[in-house]
């Protein structure tokens, strides 16, 4: 059956159900809820958590200050995928390289940020919360996101998803919140339960403030949950995803886009990357587990013509120091680069020159372009948002898309 | 508001929870807060002693030479800041003084640190319990001087020649003043009176005269040849000093929506009158003709910490794997000596996504019905077990979720208190004494429809799990 058909039915199977119940009962706010924004865009972010090392990555295999630096954790020339003369990329991404080949991907490199923080906790906050090193922000810069795109409906319930049972700091608005779902059939189960949903129907009206806000949470996260679930049900994946947590996941972000759901925003994690010790073994392990689940992800989108619509982006609250430590690692850095795979890009290829391995700062790569300038590209160019509300601040935009 | 309902207020805020006890017999209210405050000066909570520190330091570490042992002793180190975690927690549930430690909790938000060394954190601690509810100058000074504050905000690297403004900017933004009511130019010459404030190798404080710049200072309007005290002692003397925190403490104590502007500025005027006096300001909010109406109830989310702690003390109740108390603190985003950041915790409506929401209305079954309940940590959440720099080796693996354990509850005591009670009464009685505020009869009905009628004692834990789950019980 056609995926079209298939929805169809699913649909019709819904809206039949529903004229049953009574209105006050109706926990299914996503139907009030419009579509974010007519061009149908999606983004698909993927965090790098624990800092990955950048100059492994993308690879400056000339450059004789890069292998002096790292005598041993050096990637050899003879071993890195080629992609320029200069410059080859990570072996364990065979995938990217391909897609890289075909045009499909934009490396943007030297990205980071004034004032450099070393700790995990606050970089990763000061990338999620989209602020200033001097700032101390509490909600998302994609929360802000859904605030400012969802002015009149209920936000957020499936707009955007987290794929993980906790919700990051990146998808927490100020009026509303993303939702988190690892496992779309037990988050179902969990929050569908019978006692649940007859809670999601509870009338408000005379409840305190917080009692209300709590009761519209429960309410948005069943009718999300029933809608993501639903979604679920339209289109399973022939790809062959990897059986790794970063495979499963990017499995139900592929099925959720590939079935049209209505989502713009989804959320995943993978790591860790703090490669302080043997770094190659695990910086290769962890790239080649990403690699095969980008590999069936955009299987699954080429084949369903959504390619042209999907903006992967991946990102890390800090590149590592140049030179590697005593124990084949390297220490927490400063900036990195960040990779934008898409059918429907703007400008493929290495956006820009690899940060200076001679003009550092304390040992240090010096960052050449704000990771805001790349939210706010996304932000207005893809997401038709705007950037300056988001962001507070009116950022330069890069032209990869 | 009856004397029952205002003995349940005042110990949901100032503490974890009414026990069936106080419930049964409430206090006048003057009564039941002379008796929240205790008489001495707590004792500390210690994992770790002096001794065991300086023969496990960093410092002892880097010359023991077999590298299995420097292993073993690191993961050791990482099991007592879990240690500290789950000793704190069981204060909390174990206390007679619940003022103290729920105090204490909010003066380890406004000072938060995240350094991942147990003694640093347990001496911090300590100066913040022994403060808690004593003299806010002398909390600042205790605080400001601890070695885990010193190291989070880099003030070892503060010096004459380099100076780090971290310690200075936070001193104000954060402890003192808030945002607004100083310049960059105070932060900088602030930063200079605090070079030289340093700690040695056993977290004692020390005062390196070399690093110091003694020069004058221009801060605030004031100039002198300022030194650390002195600058601690100018934002003390400020009025503003004395708002920010009164407004805080409204917020913990009081209300997670709008601030009563006027009621604030009351308690602030006297709070600076009274030298800051900490039990002064809370007695007199405890003791408030406002503090007893109707919009003061449910007007709180209950903390993550609040919330386990509260079930622990009305139900006693022993977790088959101890992880438990750590995982959920994890995941419902407040893990006591992890702050997100240098702010702390920022509390109210921000402790609630769908998410944690269904996670906090799933906890009752799974600690009482064993109902499962997996759930992953985040990498992130994971990594925050280890040490500072403890390495990651090449085999870790993803972290796996977590079950919440079974907790082995004990319902003795409180199945006797509800037998009492006529059959018909039950659901009315159960919801006044677990709820914040009244339930509606529909609401009522619609609870004892789901509840489990097999036998009395069933009847009354289902009646109990059900409205723990119920949204209302987030609130207090």
């Amino acid at each position: 059956m056609s995926i079209s058909r298939r929805k169809f039915i699913q649909l019709s199977s819904l809206a039949s159900a529903s004229l049953m119940v009574p209105e006050f009962l109706k926990g299914f706010e996503y139907r009030q809820a419009p579509i974010l924004n007519k061009s149908n865009k999606v983004l698909v972010v993927v965090q790098l958590s624990g800092g990955n090392d950048g100059l492994n990555t993308i690879i400056p295999y000339r450059n004789d200050i890069y292998y002096k630096s790292r005598p041993l954790i050096g990637i050899k020339r003879e071993n890195a995928l080629s992609l320029t003369d200069d410059i080859g990329i990570n072996p364990s991404l065979k995938t990217v390289k391909q897609l890289y080949d075909e045009g499909h991907v934009s490396v943007i490199n030297g990205v980071g940020y004034p004032h450099p923080d070393r700790s995990h906790f606050r970089s990763m906050d000061i990338w999620q919360s989209g602020s200033t090193a001097g700032d101390i922000v509490t909600s998302g810069w994609l929360g802000r996101y859904l605030d400012h795109a969802c002015d009149d409906c209920n936000p957020h319930n499936a707009m955007a998803i987290e794929v993980d049972d906790t919700l990051s700091l990146a998808m927490k608005g100020e009026q509303g919140n993303a939702i988190a779902v690892r496992d779309i059939n037990r988050f179902h189960q969990a929050a569908t339960n019978p006692y649940f949903k007859k809670l999601s129907a509870h009338d408000d009206e005379h409840d305190t403030n917080l009692a209300a806000y709590l009761y519209k949470t429960v309410r948005q996260t069943v009718s999300a949950a029933d809608y993501i679930y639903d979604q679920s049900k339209i289109y399973s994946s022939t790809q062959s995803y990897p059986d790794s947590q970063i495979g499963k996941r990017m499995k139900t972000i592929g099925s959720l886009i590939v079935s049209g759901s209505e989502t713009q925003v989804y959320y995943v994690s993978h790591g860790s990357f703090d490669t302080h010790v043997n770094q190659a073994d695990r910086q290769n392990r962890l790239f080649e587990q990403l690699d095969t689940a980008l590999a069936a992800l955009v299987g699954d989108l080429k084949q369903s013509g959504r390619f042209n619509d999907v903006l992967i982006m991946t990102f890390s609250e800090f590149g590592r120091r140049v030179s590697q430590n005593a124990s084949n690692g390297t220490d927490h850095g400063t900036a990195g680069n960040m990779f934008f795979i898409s059918g429907g890009l703007r400008k493929p290829g290495l956006y820009n020159d690899l940060p200076s391995l001679s003009d550092l700062d304390n040992g240090d790569l010096v960052y050449g372009t704000d990771f805001k300038q790349v939210y706010a590209t996304v932000l207005d160019n893809w997401l038709q948002a705007n950037s300056q509300d988001i962001l507070r601040m009116k950022y330069e935009h890069l032209s990869f898309i | 508001m009856d004397l029952q309902q205002q003995n349940k207020l005042l110990y949901a805020r100032a503490g974890f929870g009414i026990s069936l006890g106080d419930y049964t017999n409430p206090q006048p209210v003057d009564q039941a807060v002379d008796r929240l405050f205790p008489k001495a000066v707590p004792g500390a909570l210690e994992m770790i002693t002096d001794q065991e520190w300086a023969n496990n330091s960093p410092n002892a570490l880097k010359e023991m030479d077999d590298d299995t042992e420097r292993k073993e002793m690191r993961k050791a180190f990482n099991q007592r800041t879990k240690d500290m975690n789950l000793l704190w927690v069981q204060a909390m549930v174990d206390t007679s003084f619940p003022l103290l430690e729920k105090t204490a909790l909010f003066w380890r938000g406004h000072f938060a640190t995240r350094i991942n060394n147990p003694y640093y954190d347990q001496k911090l601690l300590d100066a913040i319990r022994k403060n808690a509810l004593g003299n806010f100058g002398d909390m600042l000074r205790a605080v400001s001087r601890s070695s885990a504050m010193l190291e989070f905000l880099n003030n070892r690297q503060n010096k004459k020649q380099h100076p780090n403004e971290n310690f200075a900017r936070e001193v104000m933004e954060l402890f003192t003043l808030g945002r607004g009511h100083y310049t960059e130019d105070d932060i900088k010459e602030a930063a200079r009176a605090f070079t030289g404030w340093s700690f040695d190798g056993n977290g004692n404080f020390i005062f390196r005269q070399k690093q110091h710049d003694a020069g004058e200072k221009k801060f605030l309007g004031k100039s002198g040849n300022f030194d650390g005290d002195d600058i601690l002692n100018i934002l003390l003397e400020q009025k503003q000093t004395a708002g920010f925190i009164t407004q805080k403490i409204y917020r913990y104590f009081v209300s997670d929506e709008k601030i009563d502007e006027k009621r604030v500025k009351k308690l602030a005027a006297d709070f600076y009158e009274s030298k800051y006096d900490i039990a002064g300001l809370l007695r007199s909010i405890f003791t408030a003709e406002w503090f007893y109406k109707d919009d003061i109830l449910s007007a709180k989310i209950k903390s993550p910490v609040e919330l386990l702690v509260g079930y622990q003390r009305m139900i006693p109740m022993q977790f088959a794997d101890h992880k438990t108390v750590l995982n959920v603190q994890r995941v419902l985003g407040q893990y006591l000596f992890n702050p997100p950041g240098v702010a702390g915790w920022p509390g109210g409506a921000n402790w609630i996504d769908s998410s944690s929401l269904v996670t906090r209305m799933r906890l009752p079954e799974a600690f009482f019905k064993s109902k499962e309940l997996d759930l992953s940590l985040k990498e992130s959440d994971a990594e925050m077990a280890e040490a500072h720099h403890e390495p990651v080796t090449a085999d870790s693996q993803p972290a796996k979720p977590f079950r919440v354990g079974r907790a082995d509850a004990d319902w003795s005591a409180y199945l006797a208190h509800w037998k009492e009670y006529k059959e018909e009464e039950l659901p009315q009685a159960i919801a006044a004494y677990l709820l914040p505020g009244p339930l509606s009869r529909q609401q009522i009905s619609q609870v004892v429809s789901f509840a489990d009628k097999d036998s009395i004692e069933e009847y009354i834990k289902s009646l109990t799990i059900l409205f723990m789950e119920l949204p209302e019980f987030q609130l207090t």
